[in-house]
């Protein structure tokens, strides 16, 4: 199972929108506000086709960040953390593999997916999705949120040394 | 990606807190979120710089500034969704703060760009994702939907209405003069179904080709075409074997007919009807690039379907038909003429000629009230003149309804999404006047029985 401190479960379990930053082709971070997913050891973010510039910036260079800062999206939690990770794109088949893979996570948060799915003919190729699989690697914590305060670093087993 | 301006500024200011990112020395991204001040004269953001030796923001590298807002609505998803981000360079400052020098900004805000206008805008990176992938995969990946919504979609099968209220109103008004065969009627319908979803894919394949559908940022659902093409959801030439296979069945079905029947009369009207449909895109008349569109569709789901239908049964011509046709034709291309009004720009970049492409917004709105009027007085003049029967005024139960439309058109001209519900009573407009003059028919044919 996964080794992320119980209070980043905590806020990767509520969020609804999490940030999450990826390298682009000039060396530049770019961030994008998505929704996490987290099965107890990956993160689980998502794409459309439409918006997949991300998906082709993490297949160039697979590291990214994820940060959890916004206390609306986080269900009122004031905690704030930051995943550093390694970032895998699955794509085999855009139209169905990500509901077999994340379908039943996204539903958990956010119940009104299925609504927008049965509408899924109103706007085909926004459902045309790729599943981004991130392993965490670091992550910081800052408790009550507030970054003036050094956070508490956490690392993945196996990469103490590295 | 756009210069910094001070709007860009300005509208940092408006967020609570940023999230400052940057690429670490282990090529990891950091993001943290801090405080700020975004000072508009000086062109910079003054960051608080947040506490930790790994958290220093580097001054040698590009750095992301992000601020974002959504508000999460339970049961309904978000609104109110937008985000900024700049990217530059930090140099130090007081007090613990740092500098950022933004030099280049990105984002998006569903107020001033819609999520629909925003994803249509992200079609052409969709295909060039899926030609990649499908590239490196090694076989074709292309967007799908089920067969049944794919049809749905590809046909536009909800307009059908277009055509079963026509046909059946002629099949009833044939009815209330003595004519009526179970398996004739049936026939016209189906007929009618597959001459009208041919129409409609016939027309989807020259307003994609002449560059009119792309074009289009603000397609709804009554407007903009399928776009099946454009999605690549199906191929060109799967849409044209779809459109001889719906030309073929309504040929057959009208041959059929035109055989029971013995009418040329019916043969004629049939050719006419054809030919009006394909010509309304495909050159060389291309009617709807004329500004004969609406005309076209006035002629082709008014009088052609309901007198064709009439034929049918009656193996004649007749003026109540021919009189109850009116406010059939001027209700369905007043449904084509609303939805052209989100199309005017697409339309124009691709040379359509439509009614609101050269109409200012005044005369357009004016001109649907003038016309929905005309369609009621038609029905109103039918039943003093005695051409029609009285139960007929049946139909002026719908007339709010149209000045329920005219009102959202006034309102929301400009508005693409904001005036969907109103294309969407428009359409019901045509529906229920079509179902109450059918009501009012039967209502006569019962009387008829009676006395």
């Amino acid at each position: 199972m996964g080794w992320l401190p119980a209070p980043v479960e905590r806020l990767l379990d509520a969020a609804l929108v999490g940030e999450l930053t990826v390298i682009g082709r000039d060396g530049r971070p770019i961030t994008h506000p998505l929704i996490p997913l987290y099965d107890g050891e990956r993160i689980y973010m998502h794409s459309s086709t439409l918006f997949s510039r991300k998906l082709e910036h993490i297949k160039r260079d697979p590291h990214v960040s994820i940060s959890l800062t916004d206390p609306v999206a986080l269900g009122g939690l004031s905690d704030r953390a930051t995943i550093q990770g390694t970032a895998r794109i699955i794509e085999d088949d855009p139209h169905s593999q990500w509901e077999r893979l994340i379908l039943d996570l996204w539903r958990k948060k956010e119940p009104v997916i299925d609504a927008f799915l049965k509408m899924r003919v109103a706007l085909p190729l926004f459902f045309e999705r790729a599943v981004i699989e991130i392993t965490p690697k670091r992550c910081l914590l800052w408790e009550n949120g507030d970054t003036r305060r050094e956070p508490v670093e956490s690392v993945a087993p196996g990469q103490e040394a590295a | 990606m756009p210069r910094i301006e001070t709007e860009h500024l300005a509208k940092l200011a408006e967020y609570p807190f940023v999230v400052v990112s940057w690429v670490d020395d282990a090529g990891y991204p950091m993001s943290v979120a801090t405080e700020f001040r975004a000072d508009t004269s000086g062109g910079t953001v003054v960051l608080e710089a947040p506490a930790g030796e790994a958290l220093a923001i580097p001054t040698d590298r590009a750095v992301n500034v992000l601020g974002s807002h959504i508000r999460p609505t339970p049961g309904q998803g978000y609104d109110e969704r937008r985000y900024l981000q700049l990217w530059g360079t930090v140099g130090p400052a007081a007090d613990g703060s740092v500098v950022f020098t933004p030099t280049s900004a990105w984002g998006w805000d569903e107020s001033e760009i819609p999520f629909f206008e925003y994803s249509e805008r992200s079609v052409p990176q969709s295909r060039r994702y899926l030609a990649a992938l499908s590239e490196e995969k090694g076989r074709t990946i292309r967007p799908r939907l089920s067969l049944g919504w794919l049809f749905l979609r590809t046909t536009r099968l909800p307009f059908l209405s277009a055509t079963f209220v026509p046909v059946l109103l002629g099949i009833a008004v044939a009815a209330r003069n003595g004519s009526f065969d179970v398996w004739l009627a049936l026939a016209t319908v189906i007929g009618g179904a597959f001459a009208h979803l041919a129409i409609n894919v016939t027309n989807d394949i020259f307003d994609t080709l002449s560059g009119a559908d792309e074009a289009n940022v603000n397609p709804t659902q009554f407007s903009g075409g399928s776009r099946v093409l454009i999605y690549d959801l199906v191929t060109l030439r799967q849409l044209v074997a779809l459109a001889i296979g719906l030309f073929g069945g309504a040929a057959a079905i009208g041959l059929l007919l035109v055989w029971a029947t013995g009418s040329a009369v019916l043969l004629w009207i049939g050719v006419a009807g054809i030919a009006v449909g394909i010509a309304y895109t495909a050159p060389p008349l291309k009617l709807v690039y004329r500004g004969l569109g609406e005309i076209a569709v006035a002629i082709g789901f008014g009088p052609i379907m309901l007198l064709g239908a009439y034929v049918v049964q009656t193996g004649t011509l007749s003026w109540e038909a021919a009189l109850v046709s009116v406010p059939v034709a001027i209700l369905v291309a007043l449904i084509l003429y609303v939805n052209e009004i989100p199309d005017r720009v697409g339309d124009a970049a691709a040379g359509k000629r439509t009614l609101p492409v050269q109409l200012p917004q005044n005369v357009v709105t004016g001109a649907y009230l003038a016309a929905a009027v005309l369609a009621f007085a038609t029905v109103v003049g039918g039943v003093i003149g005695n051409l029609l029967p009285a139960p007929t005024l049946l139909a002026l139960l719908a007339a709010p309804l149209a000045w329920r439309v005219y009102g959202g058109i006034r309102q929301f001209y400009t508005q693409p999404y904001a005036l969907m519900s109103f294309m969407g009573i428009n359409v019901n407009l045509h529906l229920y006047v079509g179902g109450l003059l059918l009501v009012g028919y039967l209502v006569a044919i019962v009387i008829g029985l009676l006395t």
